[in-house]
């Protein structure tokens, strides 16, 4: 049962909202959406569970056409990154209202919630209102009710987003296991890089409506295919300069120059676009092809073993993350070394070169 | 923190507001002799002769029992249709939706009696005149706009994606809207409910224009009283008392909604 979205778009007005996309998910597949807040994901997930038709465009489902049908009728299910919960039933209540729904026998009811209490710890709580639990417990609760019906298509819109830290751990841990032995699939919106490295599985970018990369994570992240997806997939953000290269010498500006070896060397001379992921920009030279590159520092944020600096580089704002500490000052001058042998390269038009 | 003089203010000032409220109950219980022979704080003999007669005379208690009628028609046919209005006007966009809104709460803007002769005769002419019904359905021109603006603002609290987890959990729409946002947002109806019931309690000029003999409202009945037989300033007093109740009773049941109503909603 696969999900497959065939240029599928939606226009509100005179907006797009989302660009005619094509997606297909695999049965049994871990999908993530990432995209910074109104990049489309909602929306997106939306349009997968039926819960908006596409304005052009169709969604396929297990081989069949599943465009316009509502998502009363198909086996979806959906969490929210608010924890939503009918306050006005129980624990169990709400657990159980797909079932009841689905007007399942009683006895398998109490069977199915009991088991799903259990996985996600909230066997004592079954009785309470959701008003009254935490809000780990209340997603918890989201979450159990989002599968205990054995869902073909289970949606996970930024679900750890409203979480305190140590929660989101714990969930963002066993998320995998609950999925591990079901033959859905989950599609899971996030704003955080690191998130999708994290779960694995398949990435699609996404931004300002249009899903610009999709394929298994580790892939997209180490090869996008355009300074976009590059953009989207890398917190701290990507660093961006212009480089002009004439024959086997790039130049960052006038001063910085390096010599080319490699595939890149076969490139036509010309203006390109690079983009260092920020741990490849360091204080100290280190990497296959260290080039210093100075600015003004903006912010250093310190953490217990590593250092965050933001500075400003020829009117880009750049950020170098590195291990160790090191203090500097806001506001002085100073000197970074960028590793260009692990730097992407980018043409006029934005799209990666893989030479 | 021993005697400090602000102290006293709120207690002056809630004596000020019972001070009223006391002498209309102190006067039930005195004839009407000694309400108008004498000035006294307590009755010098309590008497229950004024509520035994409105107890015991049609035409006294009639008018609450016609009273009560009518207000609870209209408040329950005024959140029957407020309900589904207030969740258009808060789920759904749609083609003049904020000036319809805008427009619905115009209609409190007019004083009633302008609709008090239209009324009189549209209700005239279809034989509705001096029925409970006229009167409900006359103050649900007040009330419906009243209560939907009141459940729009509860129910704009209820994020749309409680909507849209009920569907996507297999809930049709009205299964949904009885069993899981009605109960949801009990607490607006209450405080909605209330409203209608207190407008249309202590709504005077379209109940009496719009009834005679058979439906004649409580408060109709004290004026034609005061006029007919003299001065029956206790008997009045004690009519007085008794339309106090309903209202406070009513929000006895609801004061804990009306107070989240004043944090969440629209009151």
């Amino acid at each position: 049962m696969s999900l497959e979205l065939r240029a599928a778009a939606l226009r509100v007005g005179a907006d797009t909202h989302i660009h005619p996309t094509d997606l297909v998910c695999e049965p049994g597949s871990f999908n993530i959406l990432l995209g910074t807040t109104l990049a489309g994901k909602t929306t997106l997930m939306k349009l997968m569970a039926g819960l908006e038709k596409p304005t052009s465009g169709e969604v396929w489902f297990g081989g069949q056409n599943v465009t316009g049908v509502s998502v009363r009728r198909r086996n979806v299910s959906m969490v929210y990154q608010q924890f939503i919960n009918y306050p006005n039933m129980t624990v169990f209540e709400n657990i159980a209202s797909p079932l009841r729904v689905a007007r399942m026998a009683e006895a398998e009811i109490k069977r199915r919630v009991g088991t799903m209490a259990d996985l996600l710890k909230l066997t004592p709580m079954l009785e309470r209102r959701p008003a009254e639990l935490s809000g780990g417990q209340q997603q918890r609760t989201a979450l159990a009710r989002a599968l205990v019906k054995d869902a073909d298509l289970v949606l996970l819109d930024e679900p750890l987003a409203n979480l305190d830290f140590k929660l989101r751990e714990e969930l963002r841990d066993e998320l995998p296991r609950l999925f591990a032995d079901r033959e859905c699939i989950v599609v899971y919106a996030t704003t955080e890089p690191v998130e999708a490295l994290l779960f694995g599985g398949f990435t699609a970018c996404l931004h300002e409506g249009r899903v610009t990369q999709f394929g298994p994570t580790g892939e997209t992240y180490r090869a996008p295919v355009d300074l976009v997806s590059a953009q989207v997939f890398s917190d701290p953000p990507i660093n961006v300069a212009t480089v002009t290269k004439t024959g086997a010498e790039f130049r960052l500006g006038q001063m910085v120059g390096w010599h080319t070896e490699g595939p890149l060397a076969g490139l036509p001379d010309g203006t390109y676009t690079v983009g260092v992921r920020p741990h490849h920009v360091s204080p100290e030279e280190t990497g296959g092809q260290p080039v210093p590159v100075d600015g003004k520092v903006l912010v250093t944020e310190l953490s217990g073993s590593e250092s965050v600096i933001h500075f400003t580089m020829r009117g880009e704002t750049w950020v170098s993350q590195s291990h160790g500490i090191h203090p500097f000052p806001v506001g002085s001058e100073q000197r970074l070394y960028a590793d260009m042998s692990q730097a992407l390269f980018f043409d006029a038009a934005g799209r990666r070169i893989t030479a | 923190m021993m005697t400090r003089p602000s102290r006293y203010v709120p207690v002056l000032y809630i004596l000020f507001l019972l001070l009223p409220i006391y002498w209309l109950v102190n006067m039930s219980f005195k004839t009407t002799n000694e309400i108008l022979g004498s000035f006294t704080l307590f009755p010098r003999e309590i008497t229950l002769e004024n509520y035994i007669t409105i107890f015991t005379d049609p035409t006294w208690y009639m008018g609450y029992v016609n009273s009560l009628t009518y207000v609870l028609i209209n408040t329950v046919i005024s959140v029957l249709v407020a309900l589904p209005a207030a969740y258009a006007f808060s789920r759904y966009r749609f083609l003049g939706d904020k000036h319809l809104f805008f427009w619905l709460l115009t209609n409190r803007m007019a004083p009633p009696a302008v609709f008090a002769l239209p009324f009189f005769q549209l209700y005239s002419a279809v034989g509705l005149f001096d029925t409970p019904i006229a009167v409900a359905l006359a103050h649900t021109l007040f009330n419906i706009p009243l209560a939907v603006w009141i459940l729009e603002g509860f129910m704009s609290g209820v994020p749309k994606e409680l909507d849209e987890t009920a569907y996507v959990d297999g809930h049709s729409f009205w299964s949904f809207f009885l069993k899981i946002f009605v109960p949801t947002i009990a607490a607006g109806i209450g405080v909605a409910a209330f409203f209608c019931f207190m407008f249309s309690w202590v709504e005077l000029l379209l109940a009496k224009t719009l009834t005679s003999v058979a439906a004649k409202p409580i408060a109709a009945v004290m004026t034609r009283t005061a006029s007919t037989s003299g001065y029956e300033l206790g008997l009045l007093a004690a009519a007085g008392t008794l339309t106090i109740i309903p209202g406070a009773f009513v929000i006895y049941f609801v004061r804990n909604y009306i107070a989240k109503g004043f944090a969440l909603g629209r009151v």
